[in-house]
């Protein structure tokens, strides 16, 4: 087949830019070829060479005494204690969602198993961070039915519990949707893989399913903006196939489990090319690939084909030698493909060869270690406008606006299309804070919660990076977890728009300084940037998602508050009323600074509560919504009222950061109090639980009429239905 | 007492209805699809949730004609005890051990939550540690469980007392609720909810524990022990 001239116009369509190209034809040292060209752009692009961004994730803080495995690899490893390890990650899946929502959310929540169980840890816990335009943009109801239906089918059939995430509505998504999805697995702490290949002259096996045409080109269109073309780029989306990848999981542990594994690495972006230079590359070797070898889908698949396709559920792995039968007869148990597709070679040399032709030959490398790297320039965020005064209104209006808003409405409609529970370990399903799945076999429990507040970051991108790491430590604190490690999903707009990189700078400047001051390393992490429309881009969403370790089910505060029981306030609210849910649903205003965020308070109010865990009956974090949301939440899941003293606005729905509203019987409310002027941290009492009404102040209002809207609110504002019930949504 | 759990590629619920056994008192052997036999003494066979062969096809269709299925059936021939959970159940009705099929979901979506049951009779080996008419918790995690048959089976099933659960709430759009069926012998059961994910405090419920803590202690009678 005669392949195409090289020429500008090709190279600017591969997404190089021409001082990009020139550094290529340095390297190569002529003219590349047409698979060379094309294997350059997928290494190359934003997405997986992290070109705008390498400088900064450097500064995010990343150590710590349980961290096994920084971020570099496939995912991040934890210790856990007794011989485990937590292994995950969160990845976005951006741009294929927006244009297939089904397919897109499928395949990135199949990327990030994979991403898991190329570790050799069992999946045993998702959860999903999704951002969509507003209910009345046309394209909305038609997103959120395709993302949850495809992070559903396929986490579902794979047999993962999703046990947490979020789900908010924004205009800045209305032409960009976010889907980041989260994994986490268990594996023994001394059986984790890794990518580096070693030694010379071994097999490279190809595993999982054929490689078809589908995703090729993906990775670089996850690195452009979007314009009116998008609907061509369908062709682009992989298709995702759980059943294969279940089985790819157990015929990959069990593979692990014989002694047969050197190395591993999942084929994600960009399949092949990306991870056999991400192995040869961390092994200081170089790979040999015979194409000809690669089972496919399609007749006549091209060598720049084979190595861009994206198609999914396949792994690349250096293998034992000794040990191909015992490899063989595994994958043939699962009737997966198993492939001897290349060799580890000693000088450093990508070697594609296809139909007895060199299609490649490439310095391994030099295609990661001499990517580009910009040092973007980018303005400071300028300090936020101050807040115009806030009106008065009735402490229900504004309940009432914010439970029937679908960023703030019970979430039931999403999550009970996932299956929480498959494994018979989860001990928390979603619904109230973070997600509780037991280690299996074990009396250990891990807690998962994923946060952030993107208006805060816009308002204030420091302090709003920071507000998302200390939110998603009060989440696990508030479940009686110690937190220990976190993941971060960046997703910004066009880094080449200085004022976009500023928000980027200033996010992860405060994302870093509340890592190191909250002892929570970030252990792995993906970028998702260019997340624009015509121009305009998203709110910025750096989404953190964290882990935290319970020792033992009786350390985990889970409970629902019971009538009679005391509403305390842990922390000092001094009624922070800029950028709140209260102002972005009751008036449709986003003005005013992001609330202050004090590490050192967090830290110490944090401490307080695992401390006297034996004192505290139930327990929520205080964020967005201020103390008026999370006692109605905690109230709505217990079935009974909460009656709330204050009666102002700004006491009532300030999102004043560090603080936890904690439900405990009068005596522990004495014993707490005690402790906590011992300890100097504020604890107020706010007010009881019971009877059937929600009262704050001098207002009061039928709590099963408050939650009557709550729970229909957010199918109604998508698809018009009431309680979509069990009738035919369209 | 021996109970034998089978695993199909794409069941997920395998190791699960695995513990719950093992909790119950039973040894527990796997089995896999292309097995042809079950070990030797097996009291109870297992077929767990999930979504065996990808759920492609039809659920169940294809591993009702797995390897081990005549096995399987020969089991339930000779009255051995049988137990279907979810895509089980989808199996079971496949195989033909009992009547009905699993439609897709009324509302046409995965629904996986918590529901209300009511126990529709004690009079078998699974359901006898619930008094007739006994309101339970389990949780349930299917897209289709939507229960159908003719009305004329429906009414057998009934008129005999082989409804083991029915749901006390809508879930699924299933013909008169039915949540579990019993086979002619009562020795089969197939039922979508998940009495596994709800065998053990840490769950948040033990309605399940009972199912499986009966069903131990009949086949230890069974065998004299």
């Amino acid at each position: 087949m005669q392949e195409p001239a090289i020429t500008p116009d090709l190279v600017a369509a591969h997404g190089l830019k021409p001082d990009e190209y020139a550094r290529i034809l340095q390297i190569v040292g002529r003219e590349p070829t047409f698979t060379e060209l094309g294997i350059f752009s997928a290494m190359w692009n934003e997405h997986c060479s992290y070109k705008s961004s390498k400088r900064w994730l450097r500064t995010l803080h990343t150590t710590g005494d349980r961290v096994i495995c920084g971020p570099g690899e496939n995912a991040g490893v934890v210790d856990i204690g007794d011989g485990w390890a937590l292994v995950f990650k969160m990845e976005s899946h951006n741009h294929p969602s927006y244009i297939e929502p089904h397919q897109g959310a499928a395949t990135g929540v199949g990327g990030i198993l994979r991403d898991v169980f190329t570790m050799g840890a069992r999946p045993v816990a998702a959860m999903n961070a999704l951002s969509f335009g507003v209910p009345g943009h046309p394209k909305t109801a038609h997103l959120v039915k395709g993302v949850v239906e495809g992070i559903g089918g396929y986490g579902n059939a794979f047999g993962v519990p999703t046990v947490g995430g979020e789900v908010r509505f924004h205009p800045s998504y209305n032409g960009n949707c976010l889907v980041n999805a989260f994994a986490a697995g268990i594996a023994r702490a001394d059986a984790i893989f890794y990518s580096a290949a070693s030694g010379v002259g071994m097999p490279v096996v190809y595993l999982g399913a054929k490689t078809g045409r589908d995703g090729v080109g993906g990775a670089t269109m996850a690195s452009a903006e979007f314009d009116d073309t998008i609907e061509e780029k369908r062709p682009t989306v992989q298709v995702g196939d759980p059943f294969t990848e279940k089985r790819l999981l157990e015929a990959c542990l069990e593979l692990m489990a014989s002694g047969a594994v050197i190395s591993i690495q999942d084929m994600g972006a960009a399949g092949l090319t990306c991870s056999a230079v991400e192995m040869g590359d961390k092994g200081g070797l170089g790979i040999r690939l015979h194409l000809d070898a690669v089972p496919q889908r399609e007749a006549a698949m091209t060598a720049y084909e084979m190595m861009l396709s994206e198609s999914q559920e396949r792994m690349l792995m250096v293998l034992r030698p000794a040990m191909e039968d015992q490899a063989r007869a595994i994958f043939a148990k699962w009737d997966l493909d198993f492939a001897i597709v290349g060799e580890t070679i000693p000088e450093d040399r990508f070697l594609i060869l296809h139909g007895n032709q060199v299609k490649a030959d490439l310095p391994l490398s030099q295609l990661s270690s001499q990517a580009p790297e910009y040092d973007r320039p980018w303005v400071p965020t300028p300090p936020a406008t101050p807040m115009a005064p806030v009106p008065d209104a009735d402490p229900l209006d504004a309940l009432r606006a914010l439970i029937g808003s679908p960023s703030y409405a019970h979430k039931g409609w999403v999550w009970e299309q996932y299956d929480s529970q498959v494994g018979a370990d989860t001990v928390r399903t979603p619904g109230l804070g973070a997600g509780v799945v037991r280690v299996h076999g074990t009396d250990k429990l891990l807690a998962f919660t994923s946060d952030v507040t993107p208006r805060y970051v816009r308002a204030n991108p420091e302090r709003g990076g920071a507000q998302a790491v200390a939110e998603a430590y009060r989440n696990l604190i508030a479940c009686g977890a110690t937190p220990i490690a976190a993941t971060d999903n960046l997703n910004f707009g066009n880094p080449e728009r200085p004022e976009v990189m500023g928000q980027f700078v200033g996010a992860i400047t405060g994302i870093g300084a509340a890592c190191r001051a909250l002892d929570f390393p970030i252990v792995s992490g993906n970028v998702s940037l260019y997340n624009e429309t015509d121009g305009r881009g998203i709110l910025p969403t750096p989404t953190i998602g964290g882990v935290g370790l319970i020792a033992r089910m009786g350390d985990l505060i889970a409970a629902l508050p019971a009538p009679g029981m005391v509403a305390l306030v842990l922390g000092d609210t001094t009624g922070h009323l800029g950028q709140s849910a209260l102002l972005a649903e009751m008036w449709g205003r986003e003005d005013g600074d992001a609330p202050p965020v004090d590490l050192d308070a967090e830290r110490r109010h944090g401490a307080f509560v695992l401390a006297h865990r034996a004192q505290i009956h139930a327990c929520a974090d205080l964020s967005d919504g201020g103390l008026a949301l999370a006692a109605f939440e905690m109230a709505e899941a217990a079935g009974i009222g909460v009656t709330l003293t204050p009666g102002d606005l700004p006491t009532l729905y300030g999102e004043d950061q560090a603080r936890y509203l904690i439900a405990c019987t009068p005596a522990q409310a004495d014993a707490l109090a005690s402790a906590a002027t011992a300890a100097g941290v504020p604890l107020a009492r706010v007010g009881h639980f019971g009877g059937d009404a929600l009262r704050m102040g001098a207002a009061a209002a039928p709590l099963a009429d408050l939650a009557a809207l709550y729970r229909t609110a957010f199918a109604a504002a998508l698809f018009g239905a009431p309680l979509a019930g069990e009738a035919h949504v369209a | 007492m021996k109970a034998a759990v089978v695993t199909y590629p794409g069941s997920n619920c395998d190791r699960d209805l695995a513990v719950a056994l093992t909790r119950a008192g039973f040894t527990v052997a796997r089995v896999w699809h292309k097995d042809t036999a079950l070990p030797p003494g097996t009291d109870v066979v297992g077929v767990p949730g999930g979504f065996s062969h990808g759920d492609y096809l039809r659920c169940g269709a294809i591993a009702a004609r797995a390897a081990i299925a005549p096995a399987i059936a020969a089991h339930a021939g000779r009255g051995g005890f049988v137990l279907g959970i979810c895509n089980g159940f989808q199996v079971l009705t496949e195989m033909g051990l009992l009547p009905g099929v699993l439609m897709r979901n009324a509302g046409l979506r995965f629904v996986c939550r918590t529901v209300a049951l009511t126990v529709g009779t004690a009079d078998s080996a699974f359901t006898g540690g619930y008094g007739p008419g006994a309101a339970i918790r389990l949780p349930v995690a299917h897209h289709d469980g939507n229960y159908v048959a003719d009305a004329a089976t429906l009414d057998r099933l009934e008129g005999e007392g082989r409804v083991a659960f029915r749901y006390a709430e809508p879930v699924n759009g299933s013909a008169r609720g039915i949540a579990g069926v019993l086979s002619e012998n009562r020795r089969v059961l197939g039922m979508m909810p998940h009495p596994e994910r709800a065998s053990e405090s840490a769950h948040g419920g033990t309605d399940g524990a009972r199912l499986f803590a009966h069903l131990a202690a009949l086949a230890v009678t069974a065998h004299g022990a």
